[in-house]
């Protein structure tokens, strides 16, 4: 699907400042189509202020931020026009939400939430749109006779599956998530990975995972970035850094995780 | 009669002001221009977007005419009426084809009008994605960028909630290819007709925003595909006029359950009727 054979995405001394104070300062990566990357800190890192820089939603203050589009090849999402990310959004980039309530229209039908950025993109067929929405939910294993039911009546964990469907249904190439397992309880938790996983090596899709537990990391991710004050203070191979950390922070973090 | 008004009530300053937004909304059709709506001498959602704009577009020369939900008989047109009667000296009349301004609540006349008439709509809510996105902020980008998807989302919530498009009135439009416009709340019977020879002008008082239609714009019914735009009405004749194609009203006449159908334009039936032609229970109507 990349069309010229380098980076999905490249990042470039991306910078947020709030005032005097650092959100997130010079940060840059290169991510590989098929890739997952994984980015953990504390809380307060500035994990959240780069996925939210990354993915269009907060305005950075320094940087570049090149996504490899199907139409003009690398271009700066920071410098270009809100339609044409906005378009970005609805189509290549989807974006998990930690809060399903906040990624999913609670008033309208699981149907019409997975069928929405379809109608976004120009879908006008009504059977064709449900098809592909029941053939969605059951992909994120929500039963079929559940798809005229509003999210309001879904659990937490079905709720994270509904958002998880309806960001990739229309076949996005780069998934940004924000703690997609947080505020869910860990048997819920194992089998939203276990999908995660399935989906994301199925599709071929690249993903930039923010979250504070390592175990998702260390499952998803194929590398990873320790952030720490608005700063990255380690970055490698998943296993590598989590089995030989290098920086002191990063052993303080991996040796602070409790073993059952 | 003494002069205890400025023609038509509003002063000239905001009439020309209403004008330019008139202007504008003609220049981009569906377009919700902003304007500053005046306090009227009457309450919110009677109609004060309406009356400032047939204000606005009044002459001396011209004749008025008010429709409420079809009727001209109802408190709200006598009074709309009566308020330009006094305030600006208008000729006013009940018939469709003699009225040059044309305020109406609801409803399109069923009479075709013609090159040289304005419509005026009054409009409750002029945003149509008001109750899918609460955000103006957020509405406005959308209009802007031509976002539209949200819009199909409700007629796919109708469809798998009632098995067809149950959305009857206020069904939105998209107006000339660009933008989706809400065309106030008149049956989505009246939808087609739309694409008409008068200048079509909306205005909303409360909410501030005026837009229009220039003649003979492109106005097309969202839909599926496979579940295409329905003009529908009840499937009666008028029990006055015998009409087939026109709107109808149902009435309940008795507590056993009696009911008739008439025509919700009141003007179209009673020239029909004064034309001879006669329906269900017209006989009774006549003795």
């Amino acid at each position: 699907m990349n069309g010229t054979g380098g980076p999905l995405l490249s990042v470039r001394g991306v910078e947020k400042r709030y005032g005097a104070r650092i959100g997130c300062t010079g940060v840059s990566f290169d991510l590989w189509p098929g890739e997952v990357m994984g980015i953990v800190g504390e809380s307060g890192s500035g994990k959240t202020t780069l996925l939210n820089c990354l993915a269009g939603q907060l305005a950075p203050d320094g940087g570049q931020v090149l996504f490899d589009t199907r139409t003009s090849g690398m271009a700066d999402t920071v410098t270009m026009s809100e339609p044409e990310r906005r378009m970005l959004r609805r189509t290549d980039w989807a974006f998990v939400h930690q809060h399903a309530h906040e990624g999913l229209r609670m008033n309208v039908s699981a149907g019409g939430n997975v069928g929405e950025r379809l109608m976004a993109v120009g879908a006008r067929n009504y059977a064709e749109i449900r098809e592909s929405a029941l053939d969605w939910l059951g992909r994120v294993e929500i039963a079929g006779d559940r798809i005229d039911d509003r999210p309001s009546a879904f659990s937490g964990g079905m709720r994270q599956r509904l958002q998880i469907a309806r960001n990739l249904v229309t076949g996005p190439r780069l998934v940004f998530m924000d703690e997609p397992t947080g505020g869910l309880d860990v048997s819920v938790q194992a089998r939203l990975l276990d999908l995660l996983r399935g989906l994301v090596r199925e599709m071929g899709l690249s993903a930039i995972i923010v979250t504070h537990d390592l175990a998702v990391v260390r499952l998803l991710a194929d590398r990873l970035m320790v952030m720490k004050g608005g700063h990255v203070v380690e970055q490698g191979l998943t296993d590598q850094v989590l089995d030989d950390p290098q920086h002191g922070y990063t052993q303080l973090l991996v040796s602070s995780v409790l073993q059952v | 009669m003494t002069q205890h008004y400025n023609f038509a009530y509003l002063d000239e300053q905001t009439k020309r002001m209403i004008r330019r937004a008139i202007l504008k909304g003609l220049a981009v059709p569906g377009y919700q221009v902003p304007f500053a709506s005046r306090e009227m001498p009457m309450p919110y959602g009677w109609g004060t977007g309406g009356v400032q704009v047939s204000a606005a577009c009044l002459t001396p020369d011209d004749t008025f005419k008010v429709i409420d939900q079809g009727a001209d008989d109802t408190t709200n047109a006598v009074s709309i009426r009566k308020f330009f009667e006094k305030t600006a000296g208008v000729a006013v009349t009940e018939r469709t084809g003699d009225a040059t301004v044309i305020q109406t609540r609801h409803r399109i006349p069923e009479e075709p009008l013609t090159e040289g008439q304005i419509l005026v709509y009054q409009v409750p809510i002029p945003e149509p994605l008001r109750f899918l996105e609460p955000s103006e902020v957020e509405t406005r980008k959308m209009h802007a960028l031509e976002e539209y998807g949200l819009m199909h989302v409700k007629l796919y919530e109708d469809i798998s909630r009632h098995g067809h498009i149950s959305t009857a009135y206020a069904y939105p439009v998209k107006v000339e290819g660009r933008y989706v416009m809400d065309p106030s709340p008149i049956p989505k019977f009246d939808n087609p007709k739309m694409e008409m020879a008068a200048i079509q002008l909306f205005g909303a008082g409360r909410e501030q925003r005026i837009y229009a239609l220039p003649p003979y714009s492109r106005v097309v019914s969202l839909d599926f595909e496979d579940h295409p735009f329905d003009p529908s009405k009840a499937d009666h004749p008028c029990d006055l006029c015998g009409a087939e194609d026109s709107y109808l009203d149902e009435v309940i006449v008795d507590d056993a359950g009696g009911r008739m159908f008439v025509c919700s334009d009141t003007d179209y039936c009673g020239s029909r009727r004064a034309a001879g032609h006669r329906g269900r229970l017209a006989a009774e109507d006549v003795a």
